[in-house]
Order: C-alpha cells, then structure tokens, then sequence
C-alpha cells in the first residue's frame, strides 16, 4: 500500500511537471507585445533565479554550510556559456540563432557552463573541507571575489571576447544574448532547464546522498561514526551545488548581450548577488527545495513590482522613500523571518501536491500545538 | 629603493587603519562567535557623522580632530543598537548559521538605510581634509597623517590590551568569552558585557573612520563593506579573538595590498589579499595566532 | 595443528598524549566475536579517549589497533566504521532534524552501492537498494523496541529513547565490535533493565563482540563476562566481574586511599 502511494505521487508529480511545461511551451507560442516584452524576460529571469536558490540551497540548507561566493560560480558559467558559443559563432558554426545548429551549440555551451563551475565548485570544496561555519563563509566570499578578479584580468573574457578582447569587466560580445524574440522562441529551454534541474536535485536529496549530507549537518562527528564519508560527500555537495549554477549562468548569458563581472559581485544593488540568493534561500526555508523555488519566484515578483512601481505609488511618501532601496526591504524582512522562524517559512517542509487534501488538517494541528504551547509556557511561568 | 620604503610606509598607515577595525571584528568575535558583518558600516557611519561634525567643530574654532568624539559616541549607540534589535533576539532563537545570515542583513540594512537618508543619498561626498601636512625625509614623503595613524592605533592596541587584561570590564569580557554559562555563575552580567564590547568595537571603528578619511577623502555609502571585508581577512589571518593577531594580521593585509599595488597591479590586489587569506587558513585553521579549539567528543 | 583463532578486536600497546599529558598509556585487550566486556574507571581515566582510539576520532601517539588481525593504522572513522567498528556517544549525538528511520538509513549508506545516476534516473537498483535499507532499518528499530516510532523526529524522542536510537543506528552499519559508551547514564531501573535484554539480544542475534562503558555497577556486573579497569590511562585490572569486585588496586582506585 505504501508502495502505491509513492508510485501515485510520482505519478502527479511528473504529471504537473508536464502541464507546466506545456504552459511554458504554450506560452512561447503565444504573441503579443505584453508576452514578449514583460513576460518572456521575467520567465527567463525566473529559471535562472529558481535553480540558483535551489542549488544554493543544497550547500546551505542541506549540508548546513554558508556559502557567500555562489555568484562567482554563476559568472564563471555565463563567461564560459558566451565564450564558447561566440567560438562557434566566430568559427561560422553558425550565423543566425536559430536552426539545429545553434541549438547544438546551445546544449553545448549549457553543459560547458556546468562543468567548469562544477570545477570550480570542486576546489572551493577542498578548504570546506578543514573550515566551517564562519571561516568558510569568509573562504567562499574570497573565493567568489578572486573569480570576479580574475576574471576583470583575463585578456579574452573582456570587451568583444576571445582573440579580439582585452582586460576588462566587461564583456560585450557573446553568442547568446537572445533578443526578446529569441527569448520568446527558446522559452522552452528555460522551462526545461528549470524541471530539469530540479529533478535533478529532488533526486539527489531523496537519496543516500541527501540522507548523508543532512546527518552532515545534524552532526558531523555522530555521521562520520556512522560510516560516512564526511569529505567525499561535501565536496561532492560543493561541487554538484557549483554544477547548477554554472547552469544558471549559461541562462544568464542568454538572457543578457552583454556581461558585466559587477553583476556576479558579493554586493551589489540589483537582484541578483549572493546576499540576495541568501535570503531566497532562508526566506524559502533551509532545506525545502520546493520553499527555494516559491521564495525565488515571490521575491522575483516583488522586486519586480517594486522596480516598476506598481503599487509602490500607492504607498504614503516616507514608505516610497524606503522601497526605492528594495534591499533594504528584502534584509529587514530576513532578520524578521530569522527571528521568527530560523529555518525559514517553510522550514525542511516540501511542497507536494498529493498533501494538498491534508492541509486543512495539519494547519488546524498546527494551532492546537501552538496554543497547547503557549499553555504550557503559561504554566510553567505561574510555577517558576 | 625609495619606492621600496614608499610601499612599506603605505602598507604601515593602511595596516593601521585595518588592524582598527580588526580589533572590533575580533572582540566581538571572541565574545558571541559570531563575525560582525556590520562592523565594516560602523565605519561608514562614522565617516558620515565625521563629515557633518568636522566643520561645526572648525566653525566653533576647536581643532577638526575633536569631531572624532561625537563620532565614537554615535557609532558606539549604533553598535549597541544593532546588537540589542537583531542579534540578541537571534541568538536566543537561532544557531551560529542563523546569527551569521542576521549580520550579513544587518550590514546590508545600514547601507542601505543611510542611502535613504535624504541628507545622505547614494552619491560620494568628500569630507574636510585634516593632517594634510608632508614631510620630506631623505626623498621619502611621509604625511602627517601616516604618523598620526600608526601611533594612535599602536596606542589604542596597547591600551585595549591593558584594559581586557586589568580593567573589571575587561576581565567580564574575557570570562564570557571563555565559558558564559560560568560567567553567569561567577554573577557577570553576561549580556551587558556583549553590549559594552559592541560598543567599544564599534567606537574604535569611528576612530579608524577618522584615519581612513584622513587618507582617502571620500565618505559613500559603501563604504565599510569593502574596508571591512579587509580589515575582517585581516582578523581571521592574525587569529580571531586574539588582540595582537588583529594588529598583525592588519599590517600584513596593508603591507600585501600596497606590495601588490606597486610590484604588480592594482587590480589584482584583492586576489592577493584572499590568496593568502586560503593559504593560511587551509595551513592555521585558526590563523597565525589563534588557538586551535577543536570539538569535544 | 590446533588452529590458533584471531581476536575480532585487538590492541597492542595502544596509548595517546595531549602534549605531555599521557592520556591513555599501553592499553591491550583483546575481544572475541560475541563477547561482552566492560570498561570501567573512575571520571576522567580515559575510558572515552580509548573509544575515541578504537573508533579513529584520535591518532594514537602509539601502538595499533588490530580488527581480525588487520592493522587499522591511518584509517579515518568512517573507514573504521567500514572496518566493522560502530560505536554510541556518551552525550547523545543524533540527527536531530531527520527521522527515526532516517537515522538508521544514514548509517547503512556505505553498504548502499547505488550511483548518483541510479539515484538521479531512479534506476531499479535504486529501489531495490532503498526497499532494502528500509527493511533492515525497520527490523533494527523493532529489536530496538522503536518501530512504533519510525517517522517522528528523532528529537522528540524520550532521553532513554533517543539512547537506543544510537545503538540502533550503531547496529545498522554492520559493524563486527560495537562500543557502547555508558548507554544507562540517566535511565531509571526500568529503561535500564529494557537496555539490559536489548543488549543480549543483540549479542545472540549479531555474535558482535561488546565493549561497554558504564557507571552503573550491577549492570557492569551483571552482564560482562570480563571487565578491565583503567585509571589514569593505565589498566590497573583486568579479570572476571567477581575478581575485579575483590581487587584491592580497584577499589583503591575507586574509593581514593
């Protein structure tokens, strides 16, 4: 019995993953100026967004290790995604973005962009090895700012690229850089990227391999007494969290025709840097992939309605004032979930479809335990 | 060879700067485990409040320096507001990882609280310039300001390292940092020893404020995050929790950053400062001077 | 030729300092499958460090510690654990954010020898590996008296509970010696007496050689065949329960002279 109830949620779960990427293919169909201007950017901006919590979330949430160097290995993945495919482009492999061809070109440099971030992820793992907690945030930042450094450094990841470039923090030349009609015609590809990678990871963590790096986390010392390899599987974490968002990047390179090594920074002031993977990674809960895919998505929206002022305006002047520093917002919101909540809203919960029918339950469970709690404490007060 | 003393005097009046802030990342570290992300922007505060109270105090015809007080004394409130807003709540809640990520917000919080200052704003301001004096000896310029720099942070080192060693206080914070359940026993207010040593922390930033505009005139809202980052490198190398690893630590950071300035290329000096940072900390876990505590099984 | 038979556990001239501090001096013993033997010695005279030797957490400065016959010199703990040494902790280390079940799954990882594309494609062997690990955890929380409590958070167990946790979750990875370090501290007579029937039970089921660690007396009399005193890193006895209850050294060591 217990077997069919795990053959029925894979069932609905794969059935879902299906219907959403029909609406994504759909929707790539679809025309329209709103479609091709507003949305098909934000679903790419989405993908990436997704998979970079998630993956962040394996190294933070799962093995319990913080890691403040995660863009790096985005930039990493976006410079080796544009070099590559502009290599093709410049070769004559290709000359307009569309075609079988170009779409070889956009698998390989996809899987490119991986694996060099996943190198990279390797030989960050190696001092997490020796270092924890506080020591190996500040490794990772240093590890995340010699990658932006280096890269700034590198003749052929500057100006326009390869032979042609020089050192610079830009790179204005990539064989990517979809235009929004390319966004529109390969939404697919981020739609796919995204179930892809997510299974993935579902995968992982619902193994040996997830069971084994959340004992990491609980306790080290009791995990290595019970036969694990405490080396082995952080870096191996590092190394596939690293693989992911080198992926991430590749989406990125597609997304932007130009790169700028400032957007990989540990701060900077748009969306996307480490702290702000961070909090969509707390926010969602430590160790819920299905709470990194909704915070990502939400604060994605929030910061979008913030940038275009959609409700903003509405709000009394002095409040307007705040939002136009929307990090300010988003740091004041995750010491708020901190204090309340230290593993996140969702904590180590997952989403599933199949428990929808037993929500009504467990929230009214939920209250009777709170209010039997604070009882409780009331008690104890009135005896202490 | 007068570039070679030109460098190391550089690297001396920087180190000084870092081994300040240091300091502060360091006691706080020592008392509550926990790295002070917002240390760095306890500077910019400083910077800030020094570059509104110099010329009120130039105006009422006190030396500019003086402007350091109400700078130690808003900076110390905002080291213990912090502390008593966001970490404490944290702490009581939370684990080490937890506490780590509300420091990481805070700074964010401050930096970006200060750009929605209207008086403030996003753009670079540029304070007055105090110990602009240079001297000449044998070809090397030295400023007044290096001088200046190097003796208050040796003064201030020794004298926080008197006051941890002698002073009750300072003795309280050793205690807690050592064991605060057996600090509490002994009947030391253990929360009110993490205020103080926030405070004192965050006052010492202001004096470095002081030293840093001193050197490079230009307060922004960024400030701290970048310095800090250095003066935090320059903590853990020396050994966090150690007071003479703090000053060494920031003199070797300053003397690496300027080397690499003048011997190789400016744009490459970050890479160095962390380089080193991974090399000692994969070899010292602890850094140069710091103990090496491992877990109790 | 009488065939000479190897000791499952053996050490020779096993020792550690701490600096100049010599923690644990010229510790032997040797145990063979299915024995009990305790370890016992007044706070602080290196019972736990001597796990901490058996298990690879220290290096020792000296000696070797030998499993059927085979040096496990330069081993790391899990390649002891892999070796056949399992051990519980004297303050309770479990994995407080996983469940019961999960606790003990973790420790059959290294027997699992699926691939990270088993794992990913969700391969048959992937099913197999996992439907098997899920029985044998369920047939070590029953021996353990907690199948009735697979799926709650380990923490939220009663102490005495969260005790036989360990030992369930030190059985699951197969081990040939099993250390337990004062598995009764902080149970009341009749937790101690469950323990007492689990660890039997284990014996007989396993064949396992036992080195126990423990305060209480009647337990440690009660079931060892042999016990070995140690005091200031040095075994000052060892011998039969009755011989050591009438050993002047250990009651020496134990009363203060």
């Amino acid at each position: 019995m217990k077997q069919n109830r795990i053959k029925t949620r894979y069932l609905v779960n794969f059935a879902a993953l299906i219907v959403l990427f029909a609406v994504v293919v759909g929707m790539g169909m679809l025309g329209g100026n709103t479609m091709k201007l507003k949305i098909a950017p934000s679903v790419w901006q989405c993908s990436y967004l997704i998979i970079m919590a998630a993956s962040l979330n394996l190294v933070l949430g799962f093995l319990g290790q913080l890691s403040l160097g995660h863009c790096g290995f985005m930039a990493v993945g976006a410079y080796a995604a544009a070099l590559i495919s502009l290599a093709f482009q410049r070769a004559g492999f290709y000359t307009e973005k569309a075609g079988a061809a170009f779409f070889l070109v956009l698998l390989i440099s996809i899987a490119a962009a991986g694996v060099s971030a996943a190198l990279l992820g390797l030989l960050v793992g190696i001092p997490a090895l020796r270092l924890k907690g506080d020591y190996l945030a500040i490794i990772t930042l240093g590890f995340g700012m010699i990658i932006v450094n280096v890269i700034n450094n590198l003749p052929f990841c500057g100006q326009q690229g390869l032979s042609q470039g020089s050192a610079s923090s830009a790179l204005y030349a990539s064989g990517l850089g979809f235009s929004n009609d390319e966004k529109m015609q390969y939404l697919w590809v981020a739609g796919l990227a995204v179930i892809l990678c997510m299974t993935c990871m579902f995968m992982f963590v619902r193994s040996k391999y997830g069971r084994a790096i959340r004992a990491i986390r609980d306790n080290e010392i009791a995990a290595s007494a019970s036969g694990i390899n405490v080396s082995y599987y952080k870096v191996l974490t590092f190394t596939i969290s690293a693989f992911f968002a080198g992926i991430t990047g590749a989406l990125y390179a597609c997304c932007n025709a130009a790169l700028a090594t400032s957007s990989f920074s540990f701060t900077n002031g748009s969306i996307l840097n480490s702290v702000f993977i961070v909090v969509m990674v707390v926010v969602g809960g430590m160790g819920s992939l299905t709470g990194s895919v909704i915070a990502a998505v939400v604060l994605f929206l929030l910061n979008y309605t913030i940038k275009n002022g959609a409700w903003v305006s509405a709000l009394p002047a002095f409040l307007q004032n705040v939002f136009t520093y929307p990090m300010l917002v988003y740091s004041i919101a995750l010491i708020i979930v901190i204090m309340f909540r230290p593993r996140g809203i969702m904590g180590s919960r997952e989403f599933a479809l199949c428990d929808i029918p037993q929500w009504p339950g467990r929230i009214k469970a939920y209250f009777t335990s709170r209010a039997a709690g604070k009882a409780a404490r009331k008690e104890g007060k009135s005896h202490g | 060879m007068i570039t070679f003393i030109q460098f190391l005097i550089t690297g001396l009046r920087l180190g000084s700067v870092y081994a300040l802030i240091a300091l502060g990342y360091t006691m706080v570290y020592g008392i509550i485990k926990l790295i002070n992300f917002a240390h760095g922007d306890f500077i910019m505060v400083g910077g800030y409040t020094l570059f509104f109270t110099i010329p009120i105090m130039m105006n009422l015809g006190v030396p500019g320096w003086l402007a350091v007080v109400p700078a130690v004394v808003i900076c110390a409130c905002v080291g213990m507001l912090v502390e008593l807003l966001a970490y404490r709540p944290v702490r009581k809640t939370g684990n080490n990882l937890t506490c780590l990520i509300t420091a990481i917000a805070m700074s964010f919080v401050l930096e970006n609280l200060a750009q929605a200052i209207p008086a403030i704003g996003p753009d670079p301001k540029v304070p007055y310039t105090l110990f602009a004096k240079t001297y000449s000896i044998g070809g090397v310029a030295v400023s007044q300001a290096t001088i200046i720099t190097v003796a208050v942070s040796a003064i201030i080192m020794v004298a926080l390292y008197l006051f941890t060693q002698k002073a009750r206080v300072g003795c309280a914070m050793r205690c807690v940092s050592e064991d605060k359940e057996a600090a509490t026993l002994m009947g030391i207010n253990v929360n009110h020893t993490i205020i103080v040593t926030f405070g004192i922390g965050a006052g010492l930033a202001a004096v470095a404020a002081l030293m840093y505009i001193a050197q490079y005139p230009k307060v922004y809202t960024t400030m701290g995050a970048t310095l800090g980052i250095y003066a935090f490198v320059a903590a853990v190398l020396g050994g966090i929790g150690s007071l003479p690893g703090a000053m060494l630590g920031g003199l070797l950071i300053g003397i690496v950053q300027s080397g690499a300035n003048t011997y190789i290329s400016s744009s490459m000096s970050d890479t160095f400062v962390y380089l080193i940072l991974i090399v000692v900390l994969m070899i010292r876990p602890a850094g140069i001077l710091g103990k090496n505590v491992g877990e109790k099984v | 030729m009488a065939e000479v038979k190897t000791p499952v556990l053996e050490t020779k001239h096993l020792g550690i300092s701490f600096g100049g501090l010599h923690a644990v001096q010229d510790f032997n013993i040797q145990m063979n499958a299915g024995e009990l033997v305790g370890l016992i010695g007044p706070n602080g005279a290196g019972k736990t460090t001597v796990f901490n030797l058996l298990t690879g957490v220290y290096v020792p400065t000296e000696g070797t510690v030998l499993l059927n016959g085979v040096p496990l010199n330069g081993k790391k703990t899990h390649q002891f654990v892999e070796a056949g040494i399992a051990r519980t902790f004297q303050n309770i280390r479990l994995f407080n954010d996983m469940t019961v079940i999960e606790n003990v799954k973790v420790a059959c990882t290294k027997d699992m020898h699926y691939s990270l594309l088993d794992a990913t494609f969700r391969t048959p062997k992937f099913w197999k590996a996992e439907k098997e690990v899920t029985d044998r955890a369920m047939e070590l929380l029953e021996i353990c008296g907690l199948a009735d409590k697979a799926d709650i958070l380990s923490s939220s167990l009663p102490y005495g509970q969260q005790r036989k946790l360990e030992i369930a979750r030190a059985l699951a990875t197969n081990m040939k010696v099993l250390l337990l370090d004062e598995p009764a501290a902080g149970m009341n007579p009749t937790e101690t007496a469950e323990l007492l029937s689990c660890i039997n039970t284990i014996r007989d089921r396993f064949g396992v050689a036992i080195l126990l660690i423990e305060h209480d007396m009647s337990l440690v009399m009660n079931v060892c065949e042999r016990i070995q005193v140690i005091d200031y890193g040095l075994t000052i006895a060892s011998g039969l329960p009755e011989e050591i209850a009438n050993n002047p050294r250990v009651i020496a060591a134990y009363l203060g002279e």
